[in-house]
């Protein structure tokens, strides 16, 4: 599939606030972050506008960005519709929860309960993301008991990341407690490496035979195309990637995404002069693994219409 | 709505001989011809005359070969939306745009509520949407709504444009939820197929697989050789023959 920027910007940026959400909605009940309203003001800021800047980028993939109000009305069978009304609720609950910590500072218990309250859509929101990929049985890839936890792990793990760093820059070193995060990465790390162990053993139960119900007299080879240059559907599904440089990129993101932040965190304990120095590099560096990661799960993904065209598509 | 309704009685869709089609593109070109000007237009395309060039078909002809040596055979195969029962384009679209008529069966876009999200593209296993970069929507084969239902045009010229156009007679166009109609007669009798059956979108098209070729071909057969036109050394053109031979 193609990978297209604006949706692979949407679900990284938008899965770091949801994230940070998510978690929040447990820590800050729990008292295990810092509730001083700098770091709320810090933290939610952060949160805002990857969500927002997610939102904005994602009507970029829209042919008619000025009718996206009306992808509100499906909810009942569209996930895509379900996302977006999710999407609208959890800024509205994150905007709540903005008012009541850091502007007001309400009382403790108000604001514990509209956290968890975001945390909650939040964590909808990401898993409708997710489902609007798993729910599409043309891909593979996509289609798969693996996708949904990949999604909400990566922004978990992600969440963390930034929550630390915006713990660092408020000078609170390690807001989240000690372990929690790298835990996160790993275990982001674990599902995306059962997600590739998964989707690559996966047999093609659909082939050139039964896409054009000539299987049964023998090996189908397209011989003449129908059209000369490429058409909108091979443009958008018809991405390929070589096998090496797909296998390249997946160390690039496990570097980046994983080893990199655990190395920092574990440099920041040891060595707690540097601890401000790695808490704010871990985060940005780890966004750029999983940006690379969102590309591979786009750009390693087939689509059966591409039988049509090659008889190895699928 | 989006949700899909509870099928009705009428499924109107094609079915397609691919015995019989010669792959002439006549189809595809007629249907762009009729689109472009009908409730579905236009269907944009770029660069129309240059190198790339890039627009909107509702149907594409294929051609493959199949099978190998003596069995082997080219099979031209047209492409285009199957109107599926289960028509999961239908139900991933968020606002509303992509439809399936309960009275017909006949899935559509209403272009007026796309907006461009390209999901109904990625949920179709057939590849039968494409986006019109240029408006900014989806579109898609209307089983030429716009002409099946048209009593202004004698009852004949009622069926889809590229039934009509077809000069092989490899399209035929009719109610296949009717066991008694014409078209479901046909895939009784020639086990017409559904494409990709294991992902459950139930397609109403169907497609009529080549007959076997039986009783071998002279090229493989052995077909006695033919006399030669003229027999050697006799007449004027044997005469000839001889000369121009020196």
């Amino acid at each position: 599939m193609h990978p297209a920027l604006s949706v692979i910007l949407f679900t990284v940026a938008s899965g770091i606030g949801y994230g940070m959400l998510m978690l929040l909605a447990v820590l800050l009940p729990a008292g295990l972050v810092p509730g001083d309203r700098l770091f709320g003001a810090v933290a939610l800021g952060l949160a805002l506008a990857g969500i927002g800047g997610g939102l904005l980028a994602s009507t970029a993939h829209l042919g008619r960005p000025e009718r996206a109000w009306r992808a509100f009305s499906q909810w009942r069978s569209s996930w895509l519709s379900r996302e977006g009304i999710l999407a609208v609720l959890s800024l509205l609950a994150i905007a709540t929860l903005v008012l009541v910590w850091p502007i007001l500072a309400a009382p403790r218990g108000c604001i514990d309960a509209t956290a968890i309250v975001a945390g909650l859509l939040s964590a909808a929101t990401v898993g409708a993301t997710a489902m609007i990929y798993r729910s599409l049985k043309p891909v593979a890839r996509w289609h798969n008991g693996w996708t949904v936890p990949c999604y909400l792990t990566i922004a978990l793990a992600s969440g963390g990341l930034w929550l630390d760093w915006a713990g660092a820059a408020t000078g609170a070193i390690d807001p989240v407690p000690r372990g929690v995060v790298p835990m996160l990465v790993l275990l982001a790390a674990l599902v995306k490496t059962l997600y590739w162990r998964h989707t690559d053993r996966a047999p093609a139960t659909t082939t050139i035979g039964t896409a054009t119900g000539l299987g049964a007299l023998g090996q189908v080879r397209p011989l003449d195309p129908p059209h000369t240059a490429e058409n909108y559907v091979m443009k958008e599904m018809g991405f390929r990637i070589a096998r090496k440089h797909a296998a390249k990129l997946r160390r690039i993101a496990g570097v980046l995404g994983v080893a990199v932040p655990l190395v920092l965190m574990v440099l920041g304990w040891l060595l707690p002069g540097l601890g401000l120095a790695t808490a704010l590099l871990a985060a940005p560096i780890a966004t750029i693994g999983a940006l690379v990661e969102r590309w591979l799960f786009f750009a390693e993904a087939k689509h059966l219409a591409m039988l049509y065209y090659r008889a190895d598509a699928a | 709505m989006t949700t899909l309704p509870i099928p009705g009685a009428v499924r109107l869709g094609l079915v397609i001989d691919l015995d019989i089609c010669v792959g002439c593109h006549a189809c595809a070109v007629n249907c762009k011809e009729w689109n472009t000007g009908g409730i579905a237009g236009p269907l944009t395309d770029f660069d129309p005359y240059g190198a790339k060039p890039d627009g909107v078909w509702f149907n594409r002809i294929h051609s493959y070969e199949v099978g190998d040596g003596p069995a082997g055979q080219t099979v031209h195969f047209p492409r285009s939306c199957l109107h599926c029962e289960n028509a999961e384009c239908v139900t991933v679209c968020p606002t509303g745009a992509s439809l399936k008529r309960v009275e017909d069966g006949i899935v559509l876009i209403d272009e007026d509520k796309c907006i461009g999200c390209k999901l109904c593209s990625w949920a179709c296993p057939y590849g039968a949407r494409e986006f019109d970069e240029d408006v900014g929507v989806m579109r898609k084969c209307t089983l030429c709504v716009d002409r099946i239902y048209d009593e202004a045009r004698p009852e004949a010229e009622r069926v889809p444009a590229c039934v009509s156009t077809c000069p092989a007679s490899a399209r035929h166009f009719g109610d296949l939820g009717d066991p008694a109609s014409a078209v479901s007669q046909m895939v009784a009798d020639r086990a017409g197929m559904a494409l990709m059956p294991e992902l459950g979108y139930r397609p109403t098209n169907r497609y009529l697989p080549p007959r076997a070729k039986g009783g071998g071909c002279s090229s493989h057969g052995n077909a006695p050789a033919l006399e030669p036109a003229v027999p050697e050394g006799t007449g004027f053109l044997g005469w000839l023959d001889r000369l121009l031979s020196h």
